[in-house]
């Protein structure tokens, strides 16, 4: 066993630490003692399977789950899911949720002083194809104010949820637009250390995925934990 | 490697939205074998207060010890119905709840046997990613149990369920997110 291909860990400055002071609910919700190395086992390499059981191919449509059609500009999100050695995911679950074109959730806890649209709910959820593939069909999410600190938005984003094989794949990200002024000033997006894998976060505009007269394309390739050759423990 | 992992990022207040629809309490319909098992608990934070804007999902093996999934691939039997997969929001007091079954012991990656344990990963507003960490249970023998010999001796009891009195088969389990020595252990995975 011990030549198993242990899954590796992120590389350093990738990913946020748990304690982010500038995003102030990391203060009280973050451990203060040091994680402990968990060796991986066949509870860590598997992971739940979800398929065409569950999700139906319409579901990746954000736009025709009401009697009419949401307010905002229509948009194409689209990408591939891939591990880091360039290998693509296939047949795993993307969860996606966001706001509505005026930047307001669909939520009972959300205050903002912007319209619901009764026709967005703003969820989603889709399959890779076996290349990795995946696609969905919204509207671009507004920006919105939160309580962060004084004057505070959050850059308009869609929130993703994968599951890669295993337990240890588990990502949940947010996917961000490019030129946005609002990054610059973002708590959150800004806990990742690291420029170039913030730049992973936003999405890239492509004129070949538009669909003319119809909805503007972004591509957004998601990177899930490989793994390495070499075995982690002695 | 030629590509680097996407970051995380919270799920944030508004989570809802998009992952209710998978919610999953009840792993254990009829007919599944093992223990009947509930464990319950709640989410909380360095004050102590709850945290009624997580969510919390497990993953276990069958009371067999086998994973519903290629990777493993020992022969023991699957338990159709059985997925092994749980997700909830906690609720107005920072609780959660899974009935299901107790797990059977799964090996190490050198083969030893773990004691029985069923993976946790927490999300909340201000969680960057997620936390990860195991239940383990009262009575079970955890001392060769090559996970809790690598926790603080003091701290392994942050994951052992405890059967609550007067109830069969329901145990209590707390995630404390931040604390002195009631913080919950969580892990590098």
């Amino acid at each position: 066993m011990s030549n198993q291909n242990f899954y590796s860990k992120p590389t350093p400055g990738s990913q946020p630490e748990y304690l982010s002071p500038a995003y102030a609910s990391t203060v009280k919700r973050s451990p203060s003692q040091s994680l402990i190395l968990l060796p991986q086992s066949l509870s860590e390499m598997t992971g739940p399977v979800f398929g065409h059981d569950r999700v139906k191919e319409s579901d990746h449509d954000l736009t025709r789950q009401h009697a009419g059609e949401p307010l905002g500009e229509r948009i194409i999100v689209t990408g591939r899911v891939l591990d880091e050695d360039g290998r693509p995911v296939p047949h795993t679950l993307l969860e996606v949720w966001q706001a509505n074109a005026a930047g307001r959730y669909q939520h009972k806890r959300d205050t903002h002083d912007a319209p619901l649209d009764p026709n967005f709910t703003g969820a989603g959820r889709a399959l890779t194809d076996a290349d990795g593939n995946y696609r969905f069909l919204t509207i671009r999410p507004g920006a919105y104010p939160w309580r962060n600190h004084a004057n505070a938005w959050r850059p308009a984003h869609i929130h993703f949820s994968l599951f890669g094989n295993a337990f240890a794949t588990r990502l949940v990200t947010q996917m961000y637009f490019p030129g946005d002024p609002l990054l610059a000033f973002d708590p959150i997006y800004n806990t990742v250390p690291d420029e170039q894998a913030r730049q992973r976060m936003i999405s890239k505009f492509e004129l070949e995925l538009t669909e003319p007269e119809y909805a503007l394309g972004y591509r957004f390739d998601i990177v899930l934990r490989g793994r390495s050759a070499t075995p982690m423990e002695k | 490697m030629s590509y680097h992992m996407t970051p995380s990022q919270t799920v944030g207040p508004y989570l809802h939205i998009g992952l209710d629809w998978l919610n999953a309490t009840d792993l254990a319909p009829a007919g599944v074998a093992g223990e009947r098992i509930v464990i319950q608990g709640r989410l909380l934070d360095a004050d102590g207060a709850v945290v009624p804007d997580g969510m919390i999902e497990i993953w276990q093996a069958n009371s067999h010890g086998k994973y519903a999934h290629t990777e493993d691939t020992r022969a023991l039997p699957l338990d159709a119905g059985f997925s092994g997969f749980g997700r909830t929001p906690t609720d107005a007091d920072g609780g959660f709840r899974f009935s299901t079954i107790k797990p059977g012991a799964v090996p190490a990656a050198n083969g030893q046997l773990q004691a029985p344990h069923i993976l946790v990963n927490i999300f909340a507003r201000g969680l960057l990613k997620q936390l990860v960490t195991r239940i383990y249970f009262a009575g079970d023998n955890h001392a060769s149990d090559p996970v809790m010999q690598q926790i603080p001796a003091a701290r392994r009891a942050t994951l052992i369920a405890m059967p609550v009195s007067g109830q069969s088969g329901v145990m209590e389990w707390n995630i404390v997110l931040n604390g002195d020595v009631n913080e919950t252990v969580f892990f590098d995975l």
